[in-house]
């Protein structure tokens, strides 16, 4: 009994490490005062500075584009690229898989200067387009990996047959390999959105000037010290992402139940 | 049905994207002469033995120190967090699991950020220091900072596979080793332990990538007194403008991560090898 009572005061505590942040950020997030020290009385004033900074606003819209945008790409063709790794056979399989793993593996900032390096050679301007290109190519593979375990356990057999049945190649991807793969093409999607809207290290590198997602502007206001208005920006993003998971949450329950039923 | 040809666009793609840009930063480490212009270069290691130099050697050694300081921190914390979690009743172990992993999903930035408001000169700590009645403490901007931004931000990375593998564990493994007269602790250490290092491992790699190679937390937590080869790495690219240099950082931290992930795969098999010796 002692053991699982100290067990759960230990896990309380990570609990409040992991939290203790955040509750002071939101907390702050409504202090009168800019020194955050002491509570110098109740205001929103930091949100209404938050929602008159065009600079964040436009930041947030660069993030949305450029998350949607790749996310987008990266799902349709990491979905077709782990369709074909599949089927692929011997070295050429090999290859795939390892140049899939690179930029997984590889430290974030190596990935970032390789961008650079690529776009600066080849005369590209950093801007919003090297962003994309950049964000569609780290996270490709994570789709790709969330897919191939899924056609691993997809019945081969359904697909020959259906050409059988007189359907085009396409059709029979479109109306029976990709319906079993569904699942794994979902996660892919939902990890490719968040990484890219995550991101800070490639699109700090591939961003030019006058182009910046959150993550950047939160960069650049943070290293200038404390800002109340970074404050009410993250309370904002924590409560979008609690709705968020709450409902996910809610429809993965009522999911299950029926399954149960 | 022939599905292959649908990864070719794919290869090609990662080729131009990946593959190239790669072994251009390994042409631009291995030569010097005009920064960012790819024709007028020599071939020199100019800037490897500009690197092993004492004053960069010992960023190298301070960021390999921090990593692995924060790594077995991680482990350390994160360990038992998995374990209670993963023997935790059905119907709370996935919310719980869930309230780990939320201020994962918090923008790696802000999380950092917030600890600046925490270790600050008048952040909360110290002003609960000074109500208390002692003097305001240095917290902010040293090593220690640094480390705890990096528990922090890195702590789910060891916790998340630990956790996985605990669940997935055949618990008739561990009654048949109470059955036979292990106790709990001998049990722990000699089943659920080993059976757990496939976890441990990716949990070590997990951590000890981002955090050898930040330059995130070093720049806000630790001032400008922490530099890490991240840091370095950043600066030849962003401000110095000296690629070859930075190009040359970036293949030593490259090779520096893969040998020591080929390191810890190797562990991981030679226990594996122990394990199948068991039966």
């Amino acid at each position: 009994m002692v053991k699982k009572q100290l067990s759960r005061i230990y896990a309380a505590l990570i609990f409040v490490f992991l939290y203790a942040p955040i509750v002071v950020l939101i907390i702050f997030s409504f202090n009168n005062s800019k020194s955050r020290g002491n509570w110098d009385g109740f205001t929103i004033k930091w949100y209404i500075q938050l929602f008159k900074n065009k600079e964040i606003l436009r930041s947030l819209y660069y993030t949305l584009i450029i998350a949607i945008t790749s996310s987008l790409i990266s799902t349709i063709m990491g979905t077709f690229a782990a369709i074909g790794i599949y089927d692929m056979k011997g070295f050429t399989k090999k290859f795939a898989l390892n140049l899939n793993y690179l930029p997984v593996l590889n430290p974030d900032i190596v990935t970032a200067v390789s961008f650079m390096v690529l776009f600066k050679m080849a005369k590209l301007e950093l801007g919003i387009i090297t962003i994309i290109l950049a964000h569609i190519t780290f996270c490709t593979p994570y789709v790709v990996l969330s897919v191939l375990p899924k056609l691993k356990q997809m019945n081969k057999h359904l697909a020959e047959a259906a050409l059988d049945l007189g359907a085009t190649p396409f059709y029979a991807i479109r109306k029976v390999i990709i319906p079993q793969i569904m699942p794994g093409i979902v996660t892919g999607a939902l990890l490719a959105f968040t990484l890219s809207i995550d991101d800070f290290v490639i699109s700090f590198f591939t961003a030019g000037k006058g182009v910046s997602n959150l993550s950047i502007m939160i960069y650049s206001m943070a290293r200038r010290g404390i800002n109340p208005v970074i404050n009410a920006l993250s309370t904002l993003m924590f409560l979008t992402l609690m709705v968020l998971l709450l409902i996910i949450y809610k429809r993965s329950e009522k999911e299950e139940e029926k399954v149960i039923e | 049905m022939k599905l292959n040809k649908h990864g070719y666009f794919y290869l090609i793609w990662m080729a131009i994207f990946i593959a190239i840009p790669l072994l251009m930063v390994v042409y631009f480490a291995f030569t010097s002469g005009d920064s960012q212009s790819i024709s007028s270069a020599d071939f020199s290691l100019e800037n490897f033995k500009r690197f092993f130099t004492p004053m960069y050697l010992e960023v190298l050694k301070k960021s390999v120190q921090l990593a692995l300081i924060s790594t077995i921190i991680c482990l350390l914390l994160g360990y038992p967090v998995a374990y209670i979690i993963s023997k935790a009743k059905l119907k709370y172990r996935n919310i719980l699991i869930l309230l780990f992993v939320i201020p994962m999903w918090m923008n790696f930035l802000l999380r950092t950020y917030a600890w600046l408001t925490l270790l600050g000169k008048n952040g909360i700590i110290n002003l609960m220091i000074t109500k208390l009645g002692f003097q305001p403490l240095d917290l902010l901007y040293n090593d220690i900072a640094v480390l705890l931004g990096m528990v922090y931000n890195f702590l789910p990375f060891m916790v998340l596979p630990i956790f996985s593998i605990l669940t997935k564990m055949d618990n008739s493994l561990i009654e048949a080793s109470w059955d036979l007269g292990a106790n709990r602790l001998k049990t722990f250490l000699k089943v659920t332990f080993p059976l757990s290092l496939p976890g441990v491992i990716s949990g070590i790699t997990m951590v000890f990538i981002p955090a050898v190679s930040t330059f995130v937390i070093s720049s806000l937590l630790g001032g400008n007194k922490t530099y890490l080869i991240g840091n370095l790495i950043e600066q030849q690219f962003r401000y110095t403008g000296d690629w070859h240099f930075g190009s040359a950082m970036s293949i030593i931290l490259m090779v520096f991560i893969l040998i020591s992930m080929a390191l810890t795969s190797k562990f991981d098999k030679g226990k594996e090898g122990e394990g199948g010796g068991l039966w």
